[in-house]
């Protein structure tokens, strides 16, 4: 397998420009003889869908949820990043594209975040544009916010509802577009298998989630913006159905998967209370603006409630390790920091797995009315959850699994290592290298889908011919239904007693242990022991009542811990082989003396992107290159 | 055509009038309904004569038999006639509709924020309309009353009110009005628009003030004639 | 830790559309008073699983009050009995230990009952389709500062943006009417400028289609207000009626396009 990421030649500034000029165009009157698959309809496949129809292409658009609405991308709160320098305070594309790819830890390519950067304006106008009430000031013009990660002031932000605000944006943009008849909407279609004949991706499969019906669609293109797996981890800030099994299944199809280990902790969620968890929901990290982060300096006082803890027993970890960031240090940081102060046993709550996130200097300073304007929705959600007033008492926090900077490989066109099959949004591995900065999955997302797939995919289509799709009967498709239907027969036939949730938990727990924040070659290797168990348990031991030809939620369930199952061992198999820590990826044993990551740009400066090799082998994996041309390798410090 | 089948179309596609939409027949419910309570009001204020005594309520009654050469009220009737023509029609349709829109009820239903009175809007509607009926044969052309005069206003409203049952009914109705007029007051500003959190408690208390007055002058009436306070 | 609760569940259980359904008793034993209400429910189907039963169908996802999928009426009221709250936020320490719990699915001829407690909300979508965006093709605006828009337009614009879609208002809503949805929409683009060019058509559109899905009318009740979990407010019902009205009246049949360049 060639890893060819297409970058086109020229200084940074000027290679999408040039690129955009490079690629070769589709006649209007053609487009709506080429017709193109876009599963998933977040910020990524929604942008995409509504984009690709406008410019006359026929699309059709699918989605498990009941609405195209209700992807996950809603439940961003914080905000996008954009360069707008509306401030003056010195952003610029050039900021905007050193942070991202610092941030990242220089494990991604410069030249996909540098026009993430430059794009980065074109969606800020494009969702005002749609009615996106983003955030403003008394003169009318837009307020910005600065973000975990970043010294300027570039987030844009609607309340604490960004991600909704800009999905509805969306969403609205793409039901124009059904209710001209241009799209073709599948809500409550789960994608269970890529079509690919000869090497090209012709189409996918789908199973109905109402009637059951396992039905085909062909395509002369086809787009996964399926999101992130961080389900892999069973407790994550992921909804439920958020699931690995649409870029999972195309990689078992010859997709290469790049970097499944570059996994992301959020340092602010709401700890876990019980067995009875089914997931784990985000405080914003905008709340480190105005919250300072502290646990008890002793452990004798971990029990006693934060008002009785006097100012010097009080230890402001990440102010006293990171003066210049403080509370804004970046997510992989501070989230090691209050793991580290938890395994002193410092923790707070219950369950001791917990630190304080204290607004009461703020309200001092600023008075209530402002912290309630500024976060007054996620206070109450936080009450509502934990039956605590956050502006009374300290919000307990907790990191937990968040966001996944890993997924299939793609080049600088979105296009995955099978021709015809391009990735978008979360799901590929393209913009945020080892880590993710706050504010930027919104505007990847949005740039995958507004800005680059219609420029790019037009590349592809232009170079096949009009009205040569494959025909359902084919027998590629027919060979390609029957695989799922069999699989899914196989998930019945097992008739055991345990429930999907239960292997799914179990999986949880040692993704959690040995591959969440801290990594070492010792806990992986034990975990990739204990991952093949789980699943063999799986498939002697699961019980999925009713049938397939029905609503089944324990079947949808079944099929995607099915796939985590596979995926959770290459996520770790990853990491062992990542012999290096960098951004999220903290492997133990390459720390410095005072616990900093160390990176090791000789051996590790590549993506490693796997190639699925059948059933028992192992996957082969190859490396692509990161060349810096434009920035220079240095080591990240927020100190 | 099952839910599912939907096709989605604009307004103009559809041939969607005014009267046709569901918000259409709204306005036109609040807009009859706006002359029906505007037409009970100036009644009442008119009627209001009959503690002024016999001579002032039959020449109250004159002046209206002879306003315009006779066409006036005339013109009133067509239009109290037209507005409750409308207001049935839209009132009977919508029901109809919103029965449709919910074949199947809840068995633990809770009602937390609606009232008696909203809830109760289409049956004391239609006994509003019987009582319509009642009362123009009661006391306009005189087929209910027992002792009928159409020379003397005054008598027959006095006669008529000495029968209990007549007044029971007035009285009921008159209750009736009350509901209907507390809720429908309020909800018309709500369906022409004219809500703005600032007049929120404005509106609320212009229903209940105006149908206090009315109903409560409106009751006293028939109190009066049996209490034997107008004779 | 506090005290566990035993509670008895009274189920909606429906196969299918077409199937009749019935109310099926379960018991939901040992349930902690931090756990979600639907985290107890999941605690029940598990159970029901490894005894091999159906467990209960019910729409769920992000489960933190944003997707608008959960949706069930509890004990008569659209997402429980806490206000401003879905049903995947409720927590079990706002029941009783002993208590009865009833659950129904959301009952409207617009949604049809999938199964269980899980209904066809895509009538939603529909209306959306017909009017309820800005035409702005991608790449088209301008810059986004160049129309300053008054905090406190942005600030109602976002009150009603705030809608989660979930349908509680039509659930909650004696006639099953969609007007807290759909003025949401139409009172989020009308407040803002980029959504003048459209908004007089806008509001014929979606309130035709509205209609053409066989939603109820409003006759201000205002058990959606109530029922909202977002708190959105019947204000926009309000401002709605006032657009359609002056649509209604200055409303110009489709424009013909003339001279061609
Ligand atoms: C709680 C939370 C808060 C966040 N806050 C921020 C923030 O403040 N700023 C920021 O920049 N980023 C934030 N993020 C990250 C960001 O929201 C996501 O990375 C981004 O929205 C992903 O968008 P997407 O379009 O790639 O995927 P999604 O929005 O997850 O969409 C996935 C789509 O694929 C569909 N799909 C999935 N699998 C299948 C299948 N098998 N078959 C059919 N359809 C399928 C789904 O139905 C859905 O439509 C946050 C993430 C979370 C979880
Ligand atoms: C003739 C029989 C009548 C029937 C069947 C009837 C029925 C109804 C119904 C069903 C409603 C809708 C309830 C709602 O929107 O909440 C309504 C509203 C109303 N009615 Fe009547 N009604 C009748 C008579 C009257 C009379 C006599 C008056 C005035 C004196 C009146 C004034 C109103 C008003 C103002 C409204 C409010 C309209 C709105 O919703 O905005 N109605 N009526
Ligand atoms: S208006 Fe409220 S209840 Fe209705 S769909 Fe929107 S959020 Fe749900
Ligand atoms: S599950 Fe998303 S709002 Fe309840």
């Amino acid at each position: 397998m060639e890893l060819k990421s297409q970058i086109p030649d020229g200084p940074i500034e000027k290679k999408w420009d040039k690129h955009k000029f490079d690629l070769k165009l589709v006649n209007p009157a053609n487009k709506r003889k080429y017709k193109v698959i876009v599963v998933g309809s977040g910020l990524a496949g929604g942008a995409a869908a509504a984009s690709l129809a406008e410019l006359g292409y026929e699309v059709e658009c699918y989605c498990y949820q009941d609405s195209p609405r209700r992807a996950h991308s809603i439940a961003a709160q914080g905000g996008i990043n954009g360069a707008k320098n509306y401030h003056g305070d010195g952003d610029s594309v050039r900021r905007l594209f050193y942070d991202t790819v610092k941030g990242g830890d220089f494990r991604a390519r410069e030249a996909n975040v540098h026009r993430l950067a430059e794009v980065s304006n074109n969606i800020i106008d494009q969702c005002v544009g749609q009615g996106v009430p983003f955030a403003r000031e008394y003169g009318g013009l837009l307020d910005n916010r600065s973000f975990g990660g970043a010294q300027v002031s570039r987030t844009f932000y609607a309340r604490g509802q960004t991600g909704q605000q800009l999905l509805l944006g969306a969403y609205q943009a793409l039901e124009r577009q059904i209710g001209l008849g241009a799209v073709k909407m599948f809500s409550r279609h789960e994608m269970l298998e890529v079509i690919v004949v000869d090497g090209v991706a012709k189409g996918i499969v789908t199973r109905n989630m109402v009637t059951g019906k396992i039905e085909s669609h062909v395509a002369d293109a086809v787009c996964l913006a399926t999101g992130g797996y961080g389900n892999v981890f069973y407790l994550s800030t992921n909804a439920k159905g958020c699931n690995g099994t649409a870029i999972w299944r195309a990689y078992k199809k010859g997709a290469a998967f790049a970097n499944p280990c570059f996994t992301q902790i959020h340092p602010t969620c709401i700890p876990v209370t019980g067995d009875h968890q089914s997931k784990l929901t985000l405080m914003s990290e905008s709340l480190r603006n105005d919250g300072r982060i502290w646990v008890p300096k002793r452990k004798e006082d971990c029990g006693k409630p934060a008002s009785q803890i006097p100012e010097d027993d009080r230890d402001y970890y990440l102010e006293r390790k990171y003066p210049s960031f403080g509370n804004l240090a970046p997510r992989d940081i501070s989230s090691r920091a209050a793991k580290q102060a938890c395994d002193e046993g410092r923790g707070i709550g219950a369950t001791g797995r917990g630190v304080y996130l204290d607004f009461d200097d703020s309200i001092k300073r600023l008075g209530q009315p402002k912290i309630e304007e500024r976060y007054g929705n996620l206070f109450e959600m936080y009450e509502r959850i934990t039956d605590e007033n956050p502006y009374k008492t300290p919000m307990r926090i907790y990191p937990a699994s968040h966001y996944t900077m890993g997924g299939l490989w793609v080049d600088y066109n979105l296009q995955s290592t099978i021709p015809g099959l391009f990735v978008l949004g979360e799901a590929n591995f393209s913009d945020h290298g080892a880590n993710r900065l706050g504010a930027s999955a919104l505007m990847q997302g949005l740039a995958d889908g507004y800005f680059v797939i219609p420029y790019t995919i037009g590349g592809y289509l232009a170079g096949i011919k009009p009205g040569s799709r494959i025909k359902l009967d084919d027998p590629a498709v027919k060979a390609t239904e029957q695989t799922v239907t069999d699989q899914i027969g196989r998930l019945f036939a097992i008739k055991g007693k345990q429930t999907p949730d239960h292997f799914h938990r179990e999986l949880g727990k040692v993704m959690w242990e040995y591959s969440g924040m801290g990594r070492n070659e010792a806990g992986l290797k034990k975990a990739l022991e204990l991952i093949p168990q789980i699943r063999e348990e799986f498939w002697n031991n699961l019980c999925i009542p009713g049938t397939g030809e029905e609503v089944n939620q324990s079947l949808e369930m079944a099929g995607r811990v099915a796939d985590f199952l596979e995926l959770g061992e290459l996520l770790c198999l990853d990491a062992l082989n990542r012999r290096e820590s960098c951004g999220a990826h903290f492997r133990e044993e390459w720390q410095t003396g005072e616990g900093e990551a160390m990176r090791d740009d000789e051996s590790f400066c590549h993506v490693a992107a796997w190639e699925y090799q059948g059933e028992g082998n192992a996957p082969v994996r190859h490396t692509e290159q990161l060349a810096f041309e434009s920035l220079h390798l240095a080591t990240r410090n927020y100190k | 055509m099952s839910v599912a089948e939907q096709s989605i179309a604009g307004a103009e596609a559809r041939g969607h009038g005014f009267l046709a939409s569901s918000v259409g027949r709204k306005i036109v419910m609040a807009a009859s309904g706006i002359v029906l309570f505007g037409f009970v009001t100036v009644h009442m204020i008119g009627n209001t004569q009959a503690y002024m005594g016999a001579e002032a309520f039959n020449g109250y009654a004159k002046f209206l038999h002879s306003m315009l050469h006779g066409g006036g009220i005339w013109i009133f009737r067509a239009v109290l006639l037209l507005a409750t023509g409308l207001h049935v029609w839209s009132a009977t349709t919508l029901t109809l509709d919103n029965l449709a829109a919910r074949p199947v009820g809840y068995r633990a239903q809770q009602n937390v924020a609606s009232t008696w009175a909203s809830r109760t809007m289409r049956w004391s509607g239609v006994i509003l309309a019987a009582f319509i009926v009642f009362h123009l044969m009661h006391l306009t052309t005189g087929q209910a009353h027992p002792a009928f005069d159409h020379a003397n206003p005054y008598a027959n409203f006095v006669s008529g009110f000495k029968v209990p049952a007549a007044a029971a009914f007035y009285i009921v109705a008159q209750l009736c009005l009350g509901l209907h007029m507390w809720h429908g007051v309020w909800s018309f500003t709500q369906t022409l628009g004219l809500s703005h959190p600032r007049y929120e408690s404005l509106r609320r208390n212009f229903a209940t003030g105006l149908t206090l007055l009315v109903v409560g002058v409106n009751i006293s009436y028939p109190v009066a004639v049996i209490t034997g306070f107008i004779h | 830790m506090s005290k566990h609760l035993n509670l008895t569940l009274h189920v909606w259980r429906q196969k299918n559309t077409n199937c009749d359904g019935k109310f099926v008793e379960y018991p939901a034993e040992n349930v902690s008073p931090d756990m979600s209400f639907l985290e107890m429910l999941d605690v029940v189907n598990e159970g029901l699983i490894r005894k091999g039963e159906d467990p209960i169908t019910f729409d769920h996802d992000c489960r933190e009050g944003i997707c608008g999928t959960c949706s069930m009426v509890i004990n008569g009221r659209p997402h429980g009995p806490k206000e401003r709250t879905t049903t995947c936020q409720l927590h079990m320490r706002s029941f009783q230990d002993g208590e009865s719990i009833t659950l129904e699915p959301w009952r409207a001829e617009a949604f049809p009952v999938l199964r269980d407690l899980m209904v066809d909300r895509t009538a939603f979508d529909r209306i959306i389709a017909a009017g309820g965006f800005i035409s702005v093709p991608t790449g088209s605006p301008q810059d986004a500062n160049a129309l300053p828009i008054p905090k406190v337009n942005a600030e109602l614009a976002m009150d009603a943006a705030a809608c989660i879609g979930c349908g509680a208002c039509v659930a909650a809503c004696p006639n099953a009417s969609a007007m807290l949805f759909v003025s949401a929409k139409i009172n989020h683009l009308g407040q803002l400028p980029q959504g003048q060019p459209e908004r007089y058509s806008r509001v014929r559109d979606m309130i035709a289609q509205m209609d053409a899905e066989e939603f109820g009318t409003c006759t201000n009740h205002g058990e959606c207000e109530i029922a909202c979990p977002k708190g959105i407010k019947m204000e926009n019902i309000a401002r709605m009626n006032r657009d359609f009205l002056k649509a209604s009246i200055t409303y110009r049949p489709a424009v013909v396009g003339g001279g061609a360049g």
